[in-house]
């Protein structure tokens, strides 16, 4: 009931295939997803391995809400050892494929190993089967999902995978999964490409069932009425994610130029309200919206490029609709390189689909190199002949597909921010913490922001926390340490159901607690549920330590620590994380040198 | 008053809500593998279209049934299957012209939209109303109203 009570398990070196029980003492404990493949990693791996060995292990993991009515069911998690990061790295994304390895049988699907040759797998219901891939090596995520569609002559497939760049390691590659959803950040598509593994194709037809149908229909609509009446989800469905731009613009938090300011002149062009202006010839760059499975919000956005516009004049095979500009994309390749074309922004968000990489961690990285440039370290020899100034649209496109095909500088650029600056000896202006790249949020103007980045186990991201209201409320460092905590337990736990975050603007834990209990047998009250996202946050953070990091590691970039903000409403602010990282530890019982105590542990379990 | 199925595939966002809603209604599991509606998506999910039985009068799966297993509801108008008649010859299946009528693995018979008796779950999943159970000889009431809003009284858009 609501798992499936089995897991997947692929060892790729040897070919071998094997189900067995989901440990069940375990997903009482974590619930599902992300908590519980966290648990399946720690279990199965030194967390000290390389994670481009074929010691690491890469999981992919569905929720026990996965696959059911209750609104935002689509999702799955990558759980694995990232390296861009070399801490976990912990990924999850939308569109259709979770469902279907949740029907397919599984709750979670394990790979171990290397494959000595390129493979994919395809999954239909119990039927496993490692299938080579010599034809799909080089070929593009669009490709790819066309060929095994075709090749199986089955057009019911779900297909996760790779693009060239996470086949050649590019650290910010990601997976793929229904041509334009990801499991974005970390680099987890550079790990299945370690593994030989372009892809998992997987059609499941066995369907999920819960504890007590009755009451999770009654409870799961009521939710989804209360997510209807919410302004936030009208937000989101309108607008998309992308009218952060305009309230990062006026709260001047909006990172611009690699961060040497906070707001950007043409926001509005590549923000909401750019996507909907209709040009003199007539073009839109908005065509509609778009749910992942199960989602009654449908944040996404489907968007095509202008064909007069000099990325795709000549090229007709981009004259088609695809996933258009989410916030954090349209920041990365917008105000971050100080580009103001949303033609150009669209095409390089379709590229980064096409190719399977992450775009806020090449948007920052290219942001970094551009600065590179203006301080002549970085010339066009290195460039090869392109002008890599600010807010230059084609050098943003270029670049973007030459990261993705693995080409001249686009191999530098794959690199990721931090490897790219320490190559050319500025290593103070890389934008992220732990080699991740920070996503569209200054943590100047939003401290529960900065102490949310630098806390994160899988490095800079704004997904694993929500202090936002506090954040906007209060621009002082005061009071974030518990806000802080309290989100990330929380966010920890929705992550572990199989449902997204976004909901979170209409349901409290109470809303997400009825819906849990009512699918998973058992009692689920508040206080577990909330005890299983501490206790994900805790092991995350064991797993962390015991591959090497430390304290020093929960810290940002000289830029936000001691340059003070430039304008905005936070002007002249600097990121206050000396205050409220001594408090951060104490609220989440660790040592001032952010070890977990026993005491601790021991509450949640973890000894 | 009948009703039949509305449906308007600008509106679909792709959620699959109906698939679920149909497939648990008859086998009491979440799976839309075993849906009798099905959307189909185009270009990347730019266009999503919800395809299931137009319950047509004059049904070809029901003349084509050999064991009279496809009887209409008179009530509902729906042309349900028998399961405990049905032989699972499929010959329905070629006689329905849209393809709306499927054989299922599971129960070895075949399947086709029941308009659940009268309540289709589809349509009461649908979050965004591209799933409607309207007056069935009004199906056009509210595009015809649309129309007349747009081309004569603009201001009463909404």
């Amino acid at each position: 009931m609501a798992w499936q009570r089995k897991i997947l398990r692929v060892d790729l070196s040897s070919g071998s295939v094997a189900t067995e029980p989901l440990n069940m003492d375990w997903a009482f404990q974590y619930i599902g997803e992300r908590g519980l493949a966290t648990k399946y990693l720690w279990e199965n791996m030194d967390p000290k391995v390389d994670a481009m060995s074929p010691e690491n292990v890469l999981i992919f993991a569905t929720g026990p809400l996965t696959g059911t009515m209750a609104s935002t069911s689509g999702r799955y998690a990558v759980i694995t050892k990232g390296p861009l990061t070399n801490a976990i790295a912990c990924s999850n994304s939308g569109g259709k494929f979770g469902a279907d390895l949740k029907y397919a049988g599984y709750d979670l699907l394990l790979l171990s190993g290397k494959s000595p040759q390129p493979v994919y797998l395809h999954i239909v219901d119990d039927q496993v089967e490692i299938l080579p891939a010599d034809e799909l090596w080089g070929r593009s995520v669009w490709e790819t999902e066309a060929w095994i569609r075709s090749q199986q002559q089955n057009p019911h497939l779900k297909i996760a995978c790779i693009g060239v760049a996470g086949e050649r390691g590019v650290y910010y590659s990601c997976i793929v999964n229904d041509l334009h959803r990801a499991a974005g950040r970390s680099g987890v598509g550079a790990v299945m490409g370690s593994k030989n593994l372009k892809a998992i194709a997987v059609q499941g037809t066995k369907g999920v069932t819960v504890a007590d149908p009755k009451k999770f229909m009654q409870v799961t609509y009521e939710m989804k009425k209360l997510l209807e009446n919410d302004p936030g989800r009208k937000g989101l469905t309108k607008l998309g994610t992308n009218a952060m731009m305009e309230t990062m613009q006026e709260f001047g938090g909006l990172p611009t130029r690699n961060f040497q300011q906070v707001q950007f002149d043409g926001y509005d062009k590549v923000g909401a309200r750019g996507m909907r202006v209709r040009k003199p010839n007539g073009h839109v760059n908005l065509i509609t919206n778009k749910a992942c499975f199960g989602c009654t919000i449908a944040c996404g956005r489907i968007a095509h490029i202008d064909k007069e516009h000099f990325t795709i004049v000549n090229r007709k095979e981009y004259w088609h609709a695809s996933g258009g500009l989410e916030y954090e994309t349209a920041y990365a390749f917008g105000p971050m390189v100080g580009v103001d074309d949303i033609d150009a922004c669209t095409f390089a968000g379709f590229l980064m689909n096409e190719h399977g990489m992450d775009p806020i961690s090449f948007g920052v990285t290219l942001a970094a190199a551009m600065e590179l440039y203006e301080m002549g370290v970085i010339t066009r020899e290195d460039t090869d002949g392109v002008e890599l100034n600010f807010g230059n649209a084609e050098a943003l496109t270029i670049m973007a597909e030459k990261t993705g095909k693995y080409e001249g500088f686009g191999q530098v650029l794959g690199l990721g921010s931090k490897r790219l600056c320490e190559k050319y000896g500025h290593p103070e202006l890389f934008m992220g913490v732990k080699g991740q790249e920070f996503a569209g949020y200054d943590s100047r103007a939003l401290q529960g922001m900065g102490l949310g980045y630098a806390t994160s186990n899988r490095g800079a991201c704004h997904l694993k926390h929500d202090t936002f209201e506090v954040d906007m409320d209060d621009q002082s460092g005061n009071g974030k340490a518990k806000p802080c905590k309290t989100s990330q337990d929380f966010v920890a736990m929705i992550d572990s159901t199989g449902l997204c975050l976004f909901p979170a603007s209409a349901w409290g834990t109470t809303e997400f607690q009825q819906q849990i209990d009512a699918a998973c047998e058992g009692d689920w009250n508040e206080q577990r549920i909330l005890e299983c996202g501490e206790r994900t946050w805790n092991l995350e953070r064991q797993f962390n330590l015991a591959a090497g990091l430390t304290a020093a590691d929960d810290t940002l970039p000289p830029r936000l620590l001691e340059v003070p903000a430039p304008g905005g409403t936070a002007k002249g602010k600097v990121c206050e994380l000396d205050k409220m990282l001594p408090e951060y530890y104490a609220e989440r019982g660790w040592t001032s040198e952010g070890v977990p105590t026993e005491h601790t542990l021991n509450r949640l379990g973890l000894t | 008053m009948q009703r039949s199925l509305l449906i308007d595939p600008a509106k679909c966002t792709s959620c699959l809500q109906c698939e679920m809603a149909c497939s648990f209604e008859h086998t009491g599991a979440f799976n839309p593998a075993r849906s009798r509606i099905k959307i189909y998506e185009f270009e990347h999910g730019r266009y999503a279209i919800p395809f299931t039985c137009t319950q047509c009068e004059e049904a070809w799966c029901l003349h084509a049934c050999p064991v009279e297993a496809i009887t209409l509801n008179a009530q509902t108008g729906a042309k349900e299957v028998h399961q405990d008649l049905c032989v699972g010859c499929k010959v329905c299946t070629i006689a329905c012209p849209f393809g709306a009528v499927n054989y299922d693995k599971e129960t070895k018979t075949v399947v086709k939209c029941d308009l659940c008796g009268g309540d289709p779950k589809c349509a009461e999943a649908c979050p965004t109303d591209a799933i409607t159970y309207v007056d069935a000889d009004w199906t056009g009431y509210d595009r015809m109203r649309e129309y007349a809003v747009r081309t004569h009284l603009p201001s009463f858009s909404s």
